[in-house]
């Protein structure tokens, strides 16, 4: 074992692992974490921090973490490259860990022109497949990225980020061989919606060995309403929505669309279930994680394995 | 009665740069025609309006134009095929540039026709003017006029 | 080259506000091939300022000259004989230009009537786009002859990151993604292995993140 993750033992174990997502508040309002925490509780085998998502200003990744570690769940501290230099990307996981943070996501970071502040300078010193490289160096091999010894070296569970949908589509494999290379222990996809597309990404991932070397967990996003599927389908890059996916949603009445969104999802983790190589599923249900008790009661992945 | 007018009416200064091809032609055709366009309309005769470049234009307001009118082929009928089309575009560029120093865009217009049209060059000149004529002479005169 | 852009009109005249005398001076290399600075631009805002001046009753003498380069000793010497006439120069060569100007003439001012903005090259006609970042350590070997650096939005050495959409960049629908400009370039070349190399984190040294840079060439000095 590489650190004492849940989630990490839970996919060794190889059980169909369930993770969550909770996105820091834009503020400093503990209530509010502990009130998503609260909801996320004892369904998942790890639940996602994200780190200023969207480019917009929230609560640090690492303080929220340790405030739902504090109430009993198992963070996956997400650190994306864009506002932080290697100094700093260093020195917060040496603090994270040491804090007993265990779990961690390297990503990219969307652009500052999305966020609340683009006039801020996106750092980017090193890209996401660096960060991964350079978690997997402290941990394996005990040193900084520039070569001198730790004092003390964190035992983390790595994972990246992947997005079969983005194109160009016929590259999307190869850089998921690269971040296994890197040192990636598991990845979250992006969600799906295209579920044929996404059976060809699995089927190419295995084809290249890639699902016997890295634990992947299939992203799925709950639909609240024709609305969401809309804009999620218009405005929001690398994702894929399909029409009828839309249309379904579209196809009921406004007061029942929430439901059919869970429906959906229902279905969908059927089906990733049975493709080859999807060693889970992460659920982000964002702004909605006090759903997620009834989804995951409905899911059939209840009760989660206490290991 | 005579009247005692203390203001003469103002007599707008119009730089007319005219093509060779379409609208100096169509100027000398409003001549043979003996159709009349005022007398404040001085023409230079371009080879195409797509020789007519900023500084020419800005130059003519400078030295005392109070108005600038760019007169070129009908679009697509360019002997040079896009010199008219360029000539726009420099107008346009113009355009702005007085607004930001507040000369004003009104002062440069680009007018086209084609080389027989003798009445669209005659009516072209005389709005023109009139347009001018009702804007008031060319502020740096003003200005001139003040720091005197 | 050196892209620059006309500073706006206002801005120039609060430069230029104070002094009774001036010179207007161009670059005949970069900020004339990009229509910025050269001696054409010169005279163009020689003639907007004047008329501006002119407007409100204020007057201001323009001299106008266009220097070959402004970025070189040897040029900016040609000045010395003339500059005494002037209050300030008003340079409309790119940020190299104006310091060089204002390191040679220190009792002068010397102001900028240009921002300077990227290297880049001619897409076409009145169309120049940002090519390279002046990272020290150049890539392109690697990219199929595409920057990684300069035209990646997030500078990605082992792109394309998750918002690539149909071959644009996830920022505006208007920018290429450098990455699928990259794949495509390698393919045609028949490079596709080299995508699979990791490109390793970037030293920014030679990129300026180690401090201003220079380049000393004993063998040319005199």
């Amino acid at each position: 074992m590489k650190s004492d993750s849940n989630l990490e033992k839970v996919l060794e174990a190889g059980h169909f692992a369930v993770t969550g997502e909770l996105g820091p508040p834009r503020g400093n309002d503990v209530e509010v974490v502990r009130k998503k925490a609260q909801y996320l509780k004892g369904i998942v085998d790890a639940v996602n921090i994200t780190d200023n998502q969207t480019a917009m200003v929230r609560m640090a990744s690492w303080a929220t973490a340790l405030i739902a570690k504090e109430m009993g769940l198992e963070p996956n501290y997400q650190m994306v490259v864009r506002d932080r230099n290697r100094l700093a990307m260093q020195s917060d996981i040496l603090g994270a860990t040491a804090l007993g943070i265990n779990t961690m996501l390297c990503l990219s970071g969307d652009h500052p022109r999305f966020g609340d502040h683009p006039e801020a300078l996106g750092v980017y010193d090193l890209d996401s497949i660096n960060l991964l490289a350079m978690v997997k160096k402290m941990r394996d091999e005990k040193k900084f990225l520039s070569g001198a010894d730790l004092k003390g070296a964190p035992r983390i569970y790595v994972g990246a980020a992947a997005n079969p949908f983005g194109d160009p589509f016929e590259l999307r494999v190869l850089r998921l061989a690269k971040k296994v290379a890197a040192g990636a222990d598991f990845i979250q996809t992006q969600c799906i919606y295209n579920m044929a597309k996404f059976r060809e990404y699995m089927k190419q991932a295995h084809d290249m060995g890639l699902t016997e070397k890295v634990k992947i967990l299939a992203g799925l996003t709950p639909l609240k309403s024709a609305g969401m599927a809309n804009y999620m389908a218009t405005k929001v890059p690398g994702l894929d929505v399909p029409q009828d996916v839309v249309k379904r949603l579209k196809g009921v009445p406004k007061d029942q669309q929430a439901e059919e969104g869970i429906k959906l999802l229902l279905e969908q983790i059927q089906e990733v279930k049975e493709i080859p190589g999807v060693a889970g599923v992460h659920i982000m249900a964002i702004e909605w994680e006090h759903m997620m008790p009834e989804i995951m009661e409905r899911s059939g992945l209840l009760p989660r394995p206490q290991l | 009665m005579s009247s005692e007018s203390s203001e003469t009416q103002f007599e707008p200064i119009i730089v007319a740069f005219a093509c060779h091809y379409c609208a100096y032609s169509a100027a000398d055709v409003a001549g043979s025609m003996r159709l009349s366009y005022p007398a404040n309309v001085k023409i230079i005769k371009v080879p195409c309006t797509g020789k007519v470049d900023t500084i020419h234009l800005m130059r003519a307001l400078q030295r005392g134009a109070d108005g600038v009118l760019v007169a070129g082929c009908l679009e697509g009928d360019c002997h040079f095929k896009t010199g008219n089309l360029r000539a726009q575009k420099r107008v346009a560029y113009v355009k702005a540039l007085l607004d930001d120093i507040g000369i004003g865009s009104q002062r440069v217009d680009m007018v086209t026709m084609s080389a027989g049209q003798g009445q669209a060059f005659a009516q072209a000149a005389s709005e023109f003017t009139e347009k001018i004529r009702a804007l008031g002479p060319n502020p740096i005169k003003d200005g001139a006029a003040k720091a005197a | 080259m050196i892209t620059a852009e006309r500073k706006p009109i206002e801005e120039i005249m609060e430069y230029v506000a104070p002094f009774k005398k001036i010179l207007l001076l161009g670059c005949n290399e970069c900020v004339t091939v990009c229509y910025a600075g050269g001696r054409k631009e010169v005279g163009i805002l020689a003639s907007a300022l004047a008329m501006a001046m002119m407007k409100k009753g204020q007057k201001i003498e323009i001299d106008e000259m266009t220097l070959e380069r402004q970025c070189d000793p040897e040029y900016v010497e040609e000045l010395a004989r003339v500059i005494d006439q002037y209050d300030a120069v008003c340079s409309m060569a790119c940020g190299c230009g104006v310091q060089t100007v204002a390191a040679r003439y220190p009792g002068k001012p010397v102001l900028p009537m240009v921002n300077t903005e990227f290297m880049g090259a001619s897409e076409q006609q009145g169309v120049w786009a940002e090519r390279c970042r002046g990272c020290g350590n150049c890539v392109l070997a690697y990219t199929g002859g595409i920057c990684p650096i300069a035209r990646c939005s997030k500078s990605l050495l082992n792109g394309p990151c998750g918002g690539s959409d149909n071959g644009k960049c996830e920022i505006d629908p208007s920018v290429d993604c450098a990455w699928q400009l990259i794949w495509d370039r390698l393919k045609s070349l028949g490079q596709t292995d080299l995508y699979s190399r990791i490109m390793e984190p970037k030293d920014w040294r030679p990129a300026g993140g180690g401090g201003p840079r220079k380049i000393v060439r004993e063998d040319l000095m005199s």
